[in-house]
């Protein structure tokens, strides 16, 4: 690491990316964004595979963004950043299909 | 940046103040996601509750919220290259990445406004439907958040400029730079679960 990089604080082996993986983050985010934006402007897929492609391009460019943007791959052992993001997964998970699952159960049976 | 070499200044790894700030930064980061989380899952439930009002294919301008994702990406990028190890070499070049993020998020922050503007003028504010409180809870959640980290911004640069950089300044910047980039993650989501899946024809 460059001396000034130690002397600012960080710790040898603290992840700060470089040039080159923020480039190629912000390469891979700006595609990403543009194929949803075209798969749902110019009808290029419709239905629930449209929707299915969206949501897909939306995760991979956020799996893009933790890896090289907030470098969440880079810690090393004990990986306590990963440990409790998975948790926020988790937590998210349950939460979101968990509501979208009790809603549409309870409209059904009101209907 | 590599390191092959062992250190032992901090025998036990993670234990000095910069590691633990950031960790306890990133817990912070955690348990907001799950506060987006539950406004995702309202506005996921609400969505078609329009109460014969005008739905999400209505109201969207796909190019409007296409150019907001688009800056605030290359805000998220700016960031980033402000702390990099050959930009923390000047002051300068800190202040000048910073400036350009802030420059962009306050863009980002001006075009939110005027369509919520836009929105509320023609009567459909989060009093119209369902739909539309859920809309404005959690994309408004998400720009006060761009709002308090531009605020952020502006309070740590301050003694950057007039000091420089020192490990205190360097430390909480990491912190804002996390949590921009967060923020960025959060609007990827809202592009694609409001803007786009509301801009579907039919």
């Amino acid at each position: 690491m460059d001396e000034h990089i130690s002397n600012l604080g960080v710790p040898e082996g603290a992840n700060h990316g470089n040039l080159k993986s923020y480039v190629i983050g912000f390469l891979l985010s700006l595609v990403l964004t543009l194929m949803s934006y075209c798969s749902v402007v110019y009808d290029l897929l419709s239905g629930w595979v449209l929707i299915g492609a969206i949501s897909f391009f939306a995760v991979v460019q956020a799996v893009v963004q933790l890896f090289l943007f907030l470098h969440l791959g880079a810690e090393s052992k004990p990986r306590w950043h990963l440990m409790t993001f998975l948790f926020m997964v988790l937590v998210i998970g349950i939460i979101v299909f968990g509501s979208l699952w009790i809603m549409a159960n309870l409209d059904y049976r009101t209907m | 940046m590599q390191h092959s070499s062992s250190s032992h200044v901090y025998p036990d790894a993670h234990q000095d103040t910069y590691s633990k700030t950031l960790f306890g930064f990133w817990v912070y980061l955690m348990t907001d996601c799950v506060l987006f989380g539950t406004l995702f899952a309202t506005y996921a439930v609400l969505r078609t509750h329009t109460a014969g009002g005008p739905s999400g294919h209505d109201l969207f301008s796909m190019p409007y919220a296409l150019t907001e994702t688009l800056i605030l990406l290359t805000s998220s990028f700016t960031s980033g290259l402000a702390l990099l190890p050959s930009q923390c070499t000047s002051k300068y070049k800190v202040l000048f990445w910073f400036g350009v993020t802030f420059l962009l998020g306050a863009s980002f922050i001006g075009m939110e406004l005027t369509e919520f503007l836009h929105l509320v003028r023609e009567g459909n504010s989060w009093r119209r439907s369902a739909f539309l409180s859920a809309f404005f809870t959690l994309v408004a959640t998400h720009g006060l958040h761009i709002s308090l980290s531009l605020v952020w911004m502006i309070v740590l640069t301050i003694p950057v400029w007039r000091h420089g950089l020192n490990s205190t300044s360097f430390r909480r910047l990491s912190c804002l730079r996390l949590f921009w980039h967060f923020l960025d993650v959060v609007w990827i989501f809202i592009f694609t679960v409001v803007y786009l899946v509301g801009g579907i024809h039919g």
